[in-house]
């Protein structure tokens, strides 16, 4: 019952006591080592001596004094006993016996994805600094070694702790550039759960982690619409999650799925989100993705014929922020709106040396071609759609459009 | 925390400081940056540098001093000048690196110093 409660009070404070930890030090290393011994000793100790009255202030305190026996063992330079000093600082600033502690966690996603550290590790190391999740299990939803990502994960704590990165909420000025890496990494978190096979549980819960982040900071940020688009977007996509697989684990296009499958709960709080959101009337990239997504879902819900808003959606989203995949998907939406050449023009517009690799690229122009007398070219396109496809279910279900071609 | 700011520039600003249509305007920049950061009491010390065209490198290998004309890096942007200062955090040294008159053109690199030994 100990080691239940241990996780639970893990698992609800692990980011804030990281972030309360590394605060002052600027070391999300040695906070993590410090919580690792508090999280031990607590194993060891609650069992028999009996769960203290609050366990993240037992947790806190026993990391914070294991922080200072590790540095203090360490501290053999002028630099080591710096931070002795700031640590024994530290002691007694926030207050154990408060009901609550502050909550900087906010503050910690922030030094997550803080510019000066390189984008590709923003996500995985909230995963790990902010939600407690280990390298092995952040390697495996980023497709890497955990050993790349457990080496990865230290040099950004390093250069964290070195260059000097603060622990502070950004200014209002500086909110525009600081809070798009947030944003990005929390949504990258979230698709990295999402793109997973069907029954691979562990990738389901980073999407719920990223759920939980995005609410997060719709709570600490109420002044941000892109934050409530991007969680109307994330909401959006977790409502179709169970239509989105067959029984079999088959892949299913969205204007095949069972629409009794989504959560009706999910859409309705999706759509409050993205109401507040567009109650600032400062569009976005991600209040256009939740826009498109909650007009498809009002399609298929009421049949309305809303393809145009979609396109017009897309076109919006295009000029907002011209990635790869949003042109891709302007083209598909395009092609249901004004016609398949119109969508085929659009895929023309698109650098080729860009797309080479690009799946998405080749599945839609495979779909349009095929609607058209250019099944060689068709055929063609789906085959590079199949060899670049990583997902089995998304493999055998391009097959067998292709097979279809054919008969 | 200290930190170094290194600035860059290419080719084109190194000759914009003689005897071009901008060099008034290049100089006026310069001088503008520098007065205001050492206005503000942040600089511990640094000093602008002389073209790459002027760089003398030194390395020894197998106990010989092989001294060459020219920069290491043969790089685009090329060190133009630099400033040690004493600011909170890394934001406060990326806001002076972003009021360099060369960021628009080369660019600034921040480093934090090692500490006092």
């Amino acid at each position: 019952m100990a080691t239940g409660r241990v996780e639970q009070a893990v698992r609800e404070s692990y980011g804030r006591l990281v972030a309360i930890l590394s605060a002052r030090g600027r070391d999300i290393e040695a906070a993590e080592d410090g919580l690792a011994d508090a999280i031990v000793a607590a194993l060891e100790q609650w069992p028999e001596q009996g769960i203290p009255e609050r366990p993240e202030a037992w947790l806190l305190a026993v990391a914070r004094r294991r922080l200072i026996d590790r540095t203090r063992r360490s501290a053999t330079d002028a630099a080591l006993s710096r931070s002795l000093a700031l640590l024994t600082d530290l002691v007694g600033e926030v207050d154990l016996a408060a009901p609550r502690f502050p909550d900087e966690r906010l503050k910690l996603l922030f030094v997550c994805a803080h510019p000066a550290i390189d984008p590709g590790i923003h996500a995985p190391l909230m995963l790990q600094s902010v939600l407690g999740l280990n390298a092995a299990r952040i390697a495996a939803a980023f497709v890497v070694s955990p050993d790349a990502m457990g080496r990865r994960l230290t040099r950004a704590k390093v250069k964290i702790r070195d260059a000097g990165i603060g622990f502070e909420l950004p200014e209002t000025h500086e909110l525009p550039g600081r809070l798009e890496p947030v944003l990005a990494a929390i949504y990258a978190t979230f698709n990295s759960g999402w793109d997973g096979a069907h029954n691979d549980l562990q990738r389901h819960d980073l999407a719920a982690e990223a759920l939980w982040l995005g609410r997060t900071l719709t709570e600490r940020m109420p002044q941000e619409p892109e934050a409530f688009g991007l969680l109307a977007l994330m909401l959006h996509l977790d409502a179709r999650k169970d239509a989105r697989r067959a029984r079999d684990g088959a892949y299913v296009p969205l204007s095949k799925q069972d629409a009794a499958l989504w959560s009706r709960t999910r859409l309705a709080e999706a759509e409050t989100t993205l109401a507040r959101a567009a109650a600032f009337g400062q569009p976005g990239r991600y209040q256009f993705e939740a826009a498109i997504q909650s007009a498809h879902v009002g399609h298929r819900l009421t049949g309305a014929p809303d393809r145009a808003t979609i396109a017009a959606l897309y076109e919006k989203l295009f000029r907002s922020a011209p990635r790869l995949g949003v042109a891709v998907s302007r083209a598909a939406a395009t092609a249901e709106a004004h016609g398949v050449r119109a969508g085929l023009a659009l895929l023309a517009e698109i650098d080729a040396a860009r797309v080479e690799t690009y799946q998405p690229f080749w599945a839609v122009r495979a779909d349009l071609l095929s609607r058209t007398d250019a099944h060689g070219e068709a055929i063609e396109a789906y085959d590079r759609a199949i060899r670049l496809a990583t997902d089995p279910a998304v493999r055998s279900y391009l097959t067998e459009r292709r097979a279809r071609l054919l008969s | 925390m200290q930190y170094a700011l290194f600035f860059y520039e290419t080719e084109m600003q190194f000759t914009t400081r003689d005897h071009n249509a901008e060099t008034e305007a290049y100089w006026g920049a310069w001088k503008a940056y520098v007065d205001d950061i050492s206005a503000s009491g942040i600089v511990r010390g640094g000093e602008g540098l002389l073209g790459p065209e002027t760089a003398t490198s030194l390395r020894i290998r197998d106990g010989q001093n092989q001294v060459q004309d020219g920069p290491f890096a043969d790089a685009k942007e090329q060190l133009a000048g630099f400033f040690v200062i004493e600011v909170a955090d890394i934001d406060a040294a990326l806001a002076w690196a972003a009021k360099a008159p060369c960021a628009p053109f080369g660019g600034v690199e921040i480093r934090p110093t090692l500490p006092q030994m």
